[in-house]
């Protein structure tokens, strides 16, 4: 393999890893605070993308991905806040069923309104064929965009959590429900707030992909799964080792592509996920400790 | 005999539908009501696994997938290239292959529909012993994760295969001769036939079931539903009762397969998709998890009514809805709701106290 092609791979690889750590990060937020897999994390990227996509023709594209962030995030506590909040000490078969009841009604939704039509985001910088050279091989600037944003996000993020009382406090909620109480938070609010985080994050890291990867209304299922196997692969609820697994089940997915046909693309990634179950279910980067002490 | 009583009432009402759309000639719903009994015989499978053993399959139409298109392609893809083989020639020799010919005249060599039924239903098992081992060690979110993708390896699978058809599916699956009269078809001519087969197929599986479910076996399935622990402690071997209980319900959705692909002389991709495991859970929990009873009855009920096109584009969300709907207001189930009628107080563990262990 030449190095032009080498760096090619490489960048295609980055490009949906960082899509798949965003939503592994997504999947961990919601997790950290409810001990909950939301099986619609994948929903929320593809109503970003949707949704930026119908606005556009009302309002220039920074404004449309914007309001897009916002109308996902709104749906996102609208769903807690319907759906969860009120259950009490639900069981985990029944949150399961729950939460992939609402990633078919969420999709069904988008069928009914979005047609089954392949849709796309203009480019936000140049157009299709605008490439830019690094080591030889040739880029779009929007695969900048996308790891730009992906990274800038996970930033913000991770000094969210550690600079300001609301992080703080959704992280005590993560650690100790109980004390938290004591401490006068309210963990239900903390949920929400959650459901609300991880529904903007899906959305933005929808709206960037969408030039590159196109949005289409059953698009959640696949990147759940894979934003699934990342999560695990980073070790549940781990959001510094979901990025590194992130990226490197994208280059492998990436890289995959010269070996086997484009159709087994999908069943790499989930045969990764049953691999890791099977061997090593508190993932690469988790500890075996912290793994049992968030034991199902 | 008192558990299986019910099943004479049942009998009776199925002669009854029967004969009412032969007095008022509308004898076309028979044929909903044949696949309905099909597919609710992958449901009682199913629900023994959930509701009993407690413990989800979200790729379930994977095992009904691998009966259906197994037999539907090995009944219909023809042998002849590989005529000289040492196996097919072995295959030949026992009676298991049929000559015939295909739509142009050609040479036809198939395997016959017993012996690719058989087989199908094999290799289903084998998959489910297979992937039962692995799996079944997991719990709650990483079980349910685990079985979707299994699930959808085998829909990608099917979907990239020429074998199988790909996206087109198989056509053209020949009638399965069970014995001399008595042949899983189609055909208008048989259709009261096959209806009273697959009804009868149905009770005999569920009889099947529940006085399984009354034994021994399933005294310790709801004992490692309640707490894996203290059965464990009571000297029930969980790992071996919970991989027979996926391996019986893999193999009734293999057999519901197989029978289905030869009745519709087809079998397409969307069989072995994500959305039709997820519909077999949702009827599931309508039926109320453990409730046999229940489950066979929603399982005809809402596929009946999904097959005759009641719900339009809406079919999905429908199922969605359901889950959604029953999970949060009843999650016994929706007899529960008119009759009142409460699990025992067993200990299901919670997200909160799964946490705090």
């Amino acid at each position: 393999m030449s190095t032009e092609l080498f760096v090619q791979y490489l960048f295609a690889g980055i490009t949906y890893g960082s899509i798949y750590a965003i939503v592994a990060i997504g999947f961990n937020i919601i997790y950290n605070t409810t001990g909950i897999i939301n099986f619609a994390q994948g929903e929320f990227v593809m109503l970003g993308g949707m949704i930026a996509i119908t606005l556009l023709s009302f309002m220039p594209l920074p404004a449309a991905i914007a309001l897009a962030v916002i109308i996902t995030m709104i749906i996102g506590a609208l769903i807690e806040i319907i759906f969860i909040r009120w259950l009490k000490n639900p069981s985990v078969l029944r949150m399961i069923i729950i939460t992939i009841g609402l990633s078919i009604l969420t999709r069904e939704a988008a069928v009914h309104i979005w047609g089954e039509n392949i849709r796309a985001l203009p480019y936000f910088v140049g157009n299709e064929i605008t490439t830019i050279g690094i080591m030889g091989a040739r880029i779009s600037p929007q695969v900048l965009w996308v790891v730009g944003v992906c990274g800038v996000m996970v930033a913000v993020l991770h000094l969210f959590f550690r600079a300001t009382s609301v992080g703080r406090e959704m992280r005590a909620c993560a650690a100790n429900r109980l004390a938290t109480i004591l401490c006068g938070i309210n963990p239900r609010n903390m949920v929400t707030f959650s459901f609300v985080l991880s529904a903007g994050m899906g959305a933005l890291a929808g709206c960037v992909m969408s030039p590159i990867t196109y949005s289409q209304y059953d698009m959640g299922t696949g990147l759940a799964i894979k934003g699934f196997t990342v999560a695990i692969l980073g070790g549940l609820g781990n959001s510094g080792g979901a990025v590194a697994a992130g990226l490197l089940l994208g280059v492998i997915e990436a890289f995959s592509v010269s070996v086997v046909p484009l159709a087994f693309q999908d069943a790499i990634a989930i045969a990764i996920l049953l691999l890791i179950l099977f061997v090593k279910p508190h993932g690469i980067f988790g500890s075996g400790e912290a793994a049992r002490l968030k034991a199902f | 005999m008192k558990r299986i009583l019910p099943i004479l009432p049942l009998l009776a009402v199925v002669v009854l539908v029967q004969l009412v759309t032969a007095w008022t000639g509308t004898q076309y719903y028979l044929t909903q009501m044949t696949m309905a009994a099909y597919y609710s015989l992958l449901i009682i499978g199913l629900c023994v696994l959930m509701g009993y053993a407690g413990q989800i399959s979200l790729g379930h139409a994977g095992f009904f997938a691998i009966g259906g298109y197994l037999s539907a392609a090995l009944t219909t893809r023809s042998l002849v290239p590989f005529k000289e083989a040492a196996l097919v020639r072995l295959l030949d020799n026992c009676g298991m292959l049929h000559a015939g010919k295909d739509l142009y005249g050609g040479e036809l060599l198939v395997v016959t529909p017993w012996a690719a039924a058989v087989f199908a239903v094999l290799v289903a098992a084998l998959i489910a012993v297979a992937i039962g081992i692995p799996v079944l060690k997991l719990k709650g979110h990483y079980l349910a994760m685990a079985t979707l993708g299994f699930g959808i390896i085998i829909y990608r699978l099917v979907l990239a295969t020429p074998w199988f058809g790909e996206a087109d599916g198989i056509s053209g699956v020949p009638p399965f001769q069970l014995f001399s009269g008595v042949t899983v078809s189609g055909e208008t001519s048989v259709r009261i036939l096959n209806y009273y087969l697959a009804w009868g197929v149905l009770l005999c599986g569920l009889v099947l079931l529940i006085n399984l479910m009354q034994s021994r076996i399933g005294r310790a399935l709801r004992a490692i539903h309640g707490s894996e622990e203290a059965a464990d402690a009571m000297g029930v071997n969980i790992a071996r009762f919970k991989l027979q209980t996926f391996v019986l319900s893999a193999v009734f959705a293999a057999i519901a397969g197989v029978l289905l692909t030869h009745y519709n002389g087809g079998i397409g991709p969307s069989e072995a998709g994500v959305m039709k495991s997820v519909r077999y859970v949702a009827i599931v929990a309508v039926g109320g998890m453990a409730h046999l009873w229940g489950a066979m009855f929603m399982g005809v009920l809402l596929n009946f009514l999904s097959l005759r096109g009641v719900f339009g584009s809406y079919d999905d969300a429908v199922f969605g809805l359901i889950l959604i709907v029953i999970m949060l207001f009843a999650p016994d189930g929706i007899l529960s709701l008119i009759t009142g009628r409460k699990k025992q107080a067993v200990t299901v563990p919670t997200v909160q106290q799964d946490r705090e262990v």
